[in-house]
């Protein structure tokens, strides 16, 4: 599937989730390949957020939920009782459905995640905040208003503002759950070509319900149902020549 | 509420028929009455609050008019020359609040954090009720239970450490230093402490409850721990309903009378010390009234409850100026 040397950032080998219970994602298989975009595509519940949950070990917030089998970023257990889980999740960002901005001002939005990592002088930590709004096709629309509160935003903003929270970190890995499920189609625009943008440095999964979407900003394209993963393959494969009659029936708007 | 269902399904109901004129008039009659009654309630709050003031202050006209602004200042309370300052009893009662909240606080912080963040699930209903119960324990228990089981241990094990350790430290050690007596002000704030813990705790449970798990969330995800996602997310995005919390809890502790008067001593002098008696407005009050013969002593003790009143209003008001200024800090207005 992949080319030649292509680095896999994530694997999932037999990996199976369960919400008590209930057995949400079942025996899956997969690699995620660095600096490319995946897309998670699949109707409601069939555990694609569920998985991306698991790549930063979210899950481990609430309990009663438990995996078994293997997930690997970059060759290491992800669920090794050993990994340090904030380490995990500095290396690994996340981006919520809706924009979640903390109350605090733009300038210490970005700064807070800097700082439970890393120890900067204060025009280190500017120029790390300039970066990252940068970074987030931000910095121009809010360089002159950085004390403002992050709440103060428009939702499209807001959003971005998320990313460059994240980014601002310098993970590995960008995990985009639904970014654009709350916001208008312009903002939706401005943050798949920053996806595009982004993934020359960061290896992104985004999971979404807009196929158009998947198909635009994605490389590969992985659909799930029921907690299985029906197909993987490169997105323009999976879009115009699907292997499987199921991923066909959803794509193609029969079936979800 | 029956007004409210009785309205609702009258409407209901005239929409699935034809309207008509008769059912209209009704309706537009239960809301005005349900409008009007509403805002007679809420003016009522009004009409008592004024009605309060002023009667305090009539009564507490003699006094101050014989006194002045001295009453606030002087800490003589002779009722036999009919020498009245307030001085020891606000001093009291800003003094056991101050403790009951420095004690009170960090404790109830955590006993909410816990019960949100960190209790297993079959844990949480248990030990909420649990706070719920204490919240509900008549004052007076407090009292008896601090005055015949709390004082005495407090006065054989604790302060003689007290005296020991604390007393012998420069620039505050004089605070620290006295006899064992077991009652005072320390205790009488370590009291009320405990009463307050229940309401600022439960408050600040239902407030931290309420902030959306997908925010607290993004705050893991860049690798935050609970104590860094709590101390700068959950608590500032929850400030205003913490602060009201604690300001429920220094209301409590500024006016509470019958558990203060049972430990705090009830003595009218000013002490340094914190392990000596004192006295506080409200148990001041409760304690003299019914002894209270002649107009000026029956007027200054009126007069200590419009300061206790005036306090009140004062904290209330800060507490609505810290909120403005942590707004100010976020940068929502600028």
């Amino acid at each position: 599937m992949f080319a030649d040397g292509q680095k896999i950032k994530i694997t999932a080998r037999s990996f199976n989730f369960y919400y008590g219970k209930f057995h949400a994602l079942k025996n899956i298989n997969l690699e995620v390949p660095e600096k490319q975009v995946m897309a998670f595509i699949g109707p409601s519940g069939c555990g694609k957020s569920t998985l991306l949950r698991t790549f930063n070990r979210m899950y481990d917030l609430y309990p009663g939920q438990s995996t078994n089998g293997e997930l690997l970023l970059d060759g290491k257990s992800i669920l090794d009782k050993n990994m340090d889980v904030n380490l995990l999740r500095s290396k690994v960002g996340m981006v919520f459905q809706k924009p979640t901005p903390f109350p605090m001002s733009i300038y210490e939005n970005i700064a807070f995640g800097v700082r439970l990592y890393e120890r900067l002088s204060r025009s280190e930590m500017d120029d790390r905040v300039e970066w990252a709004l940068k970074k987030a096709a931000l910095w121009e629309e809010v360089k002159a208003k950085l004390s403002q509160s992050g709440l103060s935003l428009s939702g499209g903003q807001q959003q971005r503002l998320c990313i460059a929270r994240s980014v601002a970190v310098k993970p590995d890995v960008l995990l985009l759950d639904e970014p654009t499920s709350a916001l208008d189609p312009i903002s939706t625009a401005k943050i798949e070509e920053l996806v595009y943008e982004l993934k020359a440095d960061y290896t992104i999964v985004i999971v979404t319900h807009n196929m158009q979407q998947a198909a635009r900003v994605s490389d590969f394209t992985a659909y799930m149902y029921l907690g299985e993963l029906i197909e993987v393959g490169k997105t323009d494969m999976v879009f115009t020549n699907p292997k499987q009659k199921a991923t066909e029936d959803y794509i193609t708007g029969k079936f979800g | 509420m029956n007004l409210l269902g009785l309205y609702t399904s009258l409407k209901i109901r005239s929409m699935a028929n034809t309207i008509n004129t008769a059912d209209l008039k009704r309706q537009h009659l239960f809301d005005m009455l349900f409008r009007n009654g509403t805002r007679i309630f809420a003016f009522l709050v009004l009409v008592l609050l004024g009605g309060i003031i002023v009667s305090l202050i009539i009564g507490s006209l003699p006094s101050i008019q014989k006194f002045g602004l001295s009453f606030l200042a002087s800490s003589e309370w002779d009722p036999v020359q009919e020498n009245f300052g307030a001085l020891v009893p606000i001093v009291g009662t800003l003094v056991t609040s101050f403790i009951a909240l420095l004690i009170g606080i960090p404790i109830s912080f955590g006993i909410a954090l816990y019960l949100t963040e960190l209790s297993p699930k079959w844990l949480k209903r248990p030990l909420g009720i649990a706070i719920e119960l204490l919240a509900g324990i008549p004052s007076i228990i407090y009292g008896m239970w601090g005055l015949f089981i709390f004082a005495p241990w407090f006065g054989d094990n604790i302060q003689p450490w007290i005296n020991d350790n604390l007393g012998t430290l420069p620039l505050i050690g004089e605070f620290f230093q006295g006899p064992p007596l077991g009652i005072g002000m320390l205790t009488s704030g370590i009291i009320l402490a405990i009463m307050v813990i229940p309401f600022i705790s439960s408050v600040m449970r239902d407030v931290f409850e309420i902030v959306p798990s997908m925010l607290k969330e993004s705050a893991y995800g860049l690798g935050a721990t609970t104590w860094e996602v709590v101390w700068n997310v959950v608590l500032p995005y929850t400030r205003v309903g913490v602060i009201g919390g604690i300001m429920l809890g220094l209301g409590r502790a500024l006016g509470e009378t019958m558990a203060v008067t049972f430990v705090i001593g009830n003595a009218h002098e000013l002490n340094k010390s914190l392990l000596m008696p004192g006295n506080s407005i409200a148990s001041a009050l409760a304690n003299e009234f019914t002894e209270a013969v002649g107009d000026l002593y029956t007027s200054a003790l009126i007069e200590l409850g419009l300061i206790l009143f005036f306090i009140t209003f004062v904290v209330l008001s800060l507490s609505k100026l810290l909120l403005l200024q942590l707004a100010k800090q976020e940068g929502k207005r600028t």
